[in-house]
C-alpha cells in the first residue's frame, strides 16, 4: 500500500468539526425533548384514547417504524414545499428527527406505561387524586424511570442516525465533514476521525446517562 | 426539462425494489455468518476472543453506519481497490448487520439455560458438540423472532447506499424526483413500497414474539 495518510487538513478544519459535533448533540438533544413530548401525548392516546384516536397513532407509530429515516427526510424536505410549507435544513432535519423519534419512543413509553400495576391507579384514585394527577404521579413518572434505560439508547441511537440529515445539508458533523472533504479530497483520513468523534460522543453519553442512572434513579434498585 | 410522472416512472421505482430486496439478502447472509462468528466469540471462555468481539460490536453500534458505508467506501479506494458501489454496499452493511445480529444471538446463547451446557458438557461433548447439538438448535428458536424484527432494519438501512452511489429504491426516487420535479408524490411511493417491504415482517416478528412467549408463562 502507497497511500501516504496526511490528517493535516483535517485537523486544519477542527474548529468547523467541533462546531459540527456541538449541532449534531444539539439538534439530537432538542429532537429527543420535542420528540418525547410527542411520544407523551400518543402514549396516553394509545393505552386509554378513543378508538380512532388509536388507530391513528397506531398509524403514526407503524409508518415510521417500517419506513427508511432518509425517505422521510426527503418526503419533509423536498415534498412539503410543493404543499406551500418550506423549511430550511436545520428545519427540515428537526421535524424529520422528532417525527422519527416520537414514534419510537411512544412504543417504549407505551411498554412502560402497561407495566405498572392497576392497583397503583386505583390507590392513587383512592387518595382522592385527579385522573391527571394520577397519570402524571402514579403512572407516568414510574413509567418513564422504568424505561429509562431504553430511552437513552433510543437517544443515542437517534445521535447516530442524525448523520443521515447531511444528505440535505444540515450543518451538523457530518454535513461539515463532506465539506470538508469536497474541498480537501482527504476522504478517507476525514471520515475516520469523524467515525470516532460519533464513537467518543455515544461513549460518553452512555456515561452520562448510566451516571444520571446511578445518582437520581438507583433508589428504585434498592428494594 | 421536467417530465411526467407515468406509469413508466412507476415502473422504475418498481424495479429498484429488487435491488433494494437483493442487496437486504446478500447483507442478511453476509450479516448472519459475521454474527454468528461474533456471538460465538462474545460467548467463549477465551478472554482475548471476548473482548475483540465486544470492541467489534462497541465500535460498529456506536458509530454512524453512513459512516461506516464512506469508510468502506473510500478505504478500498485507498488501498487500491476500484471498488463498486455494489461491494462497497454489501460490505459495510455486513459488517454493520454483524455486529447487530451478534449482540442479538450473544443474548439467545446467554438465554439457553445454564444446567444445559453442564449437562452437555457432563455427556461428554466438547465444545463444537455442545455447540451444535444442544445449545445452538435452543438458541435458535429464542433468536428467530428479534432476527425477523431486525431484518426491518436492515432494508431500511438499505436506503443509506444511495447516498454512496447504490442505485437501489431510494436513489431511483431520486432519480425519478429530479426528472419530474413531483417529491411529495415519488418519495410518498417510495416510502409505500419499504412499507409493504417491512410491514409484514414487523407483524411477523410480533407474532412469532407472542408465539414462543406463550408457553413460558
Amino acid at each position: 500500500m502507497d497511500y501516504q495518510f496526511q490528517f493535516g487538513d483535517v485537523f486544519a478544519s477542527s474548529e468547523e468539526l467541533l462546531a459540527g459535533a456541538w449541532l449534531t448533540i444539539q439538534l439530537s438533544g432538542s429532537a429527543m425533548l420535542i420528540g418525547l413530548a410527542v411520544a407523551v401525548a400518543c402514549a396516553l392516546v394509545k393505552t386509554s384514547g378513543p378508538k380512532p384516536a388509536r388507530w391513528l397513532v397506531n398509524g403514526y407509530v407503524e409508518v415510521i417504524r417500517n419506513t427508511p429515516f432518509l425517505v422521510q427526510i426527503f418526503l419533509i424536505f423536498f415534498g412539503l414545499p410543493s404543499l406551500g410549507l418550506r423549511l430550511s435544513p436545520y428545519e427540515a432535519a428537526l421535524v424529520a428527527m422528532v417525527v422519527n423519534v416520537g414514534a419510537y419512543a411512544t412504543e417504549i413509553i407505551r411498554a412502560g406505561i402497561e407495566s405498572i400495576q392497576k392497583g397503583q391507579v386505583e390507590a392513587g384514585m383512592a387518595l382522592g387524586l385527579s385522573k391527571l394527577q394520577v397519570f402524571r404521579h402514579v403512572v407516568l413518572i414510574p413509567a418513564l424511570r422504568a424505561v429509562y434505560p431504553a430511552l437513552t439508547s433510543q437517544f443515542i441511537l437517534l445521535m447516530l442516525t442524525s448523520s443521515v440529515v447531511s444528505a440535505i445539508s444540515a450543518e451538523e458533523l457530518t454535513s461539515v465533514a463532506n465539506d470538508i472533504q469536497s474541498q480537501t479530497f482527504r476522504s478517507f483520513e476525514i471520515y475516520i476521525v469523524v467515525t470516532v468523534m460519533y464513537l467518543v460522543m455515544s461513549l460518553m453519553f452512555s456515561a452520562l446517562f448510566a451516571g444520571i442512572y446511578r445518582a437520581v434513579f438507583s433508589y428504585a434498585d434498592r428494594r | 426539462m421536467i417530465r411526467p410522472f407515468e406509469f413508466n416512472e412507476f415502473l422504475f421505482l418498481l424495479t429498484a425494489v429488487q435491488w433494494t430486496l437483493a442487496l437486504s439478502a446478500l447483507a442478511f447472509l453476509g450479516g448472519s455468518i459475521a454474527g454468528l462468528c461474533i456471538a460465538l466469540a462474545r460467548t467463549s471462555t477465551v478472554k482475548p476472543l471476548r473482548y475483540a468481539a465486544g470492541g467489534y460490536i462497541q465500535v460498529f453500534q456506536g458509530t454512524p453506519l453512513l459512516m461506516q458505508l464512506f469508510l468502506v467506501f473510500f478505504g478500498a479506494n485507498v488501498l487500491g481497490f476500484d471498488i463498486n458501489p455494489w461491494i462497497a454496499a454489501a460490505l459495510g452493511l455486513t459488517l454493520n448487520a454483524g455486529a447487530f445480529l451478534g449482540e442479538i444471538w450473544r443474548g439467545c446463547i446467554e438465554a439457553v439455560p445454564k444446567g444445559q451446557w453442564e449437562a452437555a458438557t457432563a455427556l461428554g461433548l466438547r465444545y463444537a458438540g455442545r455447540m451444535r447439538y444442544v445449545v445452538l438448535p435452543q438458541a435458535l428458536k429464542i433468536a428467530i423472532p428479534p432476527t425477523v424484527g431486525f431484518l426491518v432494519q436492515l432494508i431500511k438501512s438499505t436506503s443509506l447506499t444511495a447516498i454512496i452511489g447504490f442505485t437501489e429504491l431510494t436513489r431511483a426516487g431520486q432519480i425519478i424526483n429530479n426528472a419530474t420535479f413531483k417529491p411529495f408524490l415519488v418519495f410518498g411511493i417510495v416510502a409505500a413500497l419499504y412499507f409493504v417491504m417491512c410491514w409484514p415482517l414487523s407483524l411477523l416478528s410480533g407474532h412469532l414474539e407472542r408465539r414462543f412467549a406463550a408457553p413460558a408463562r
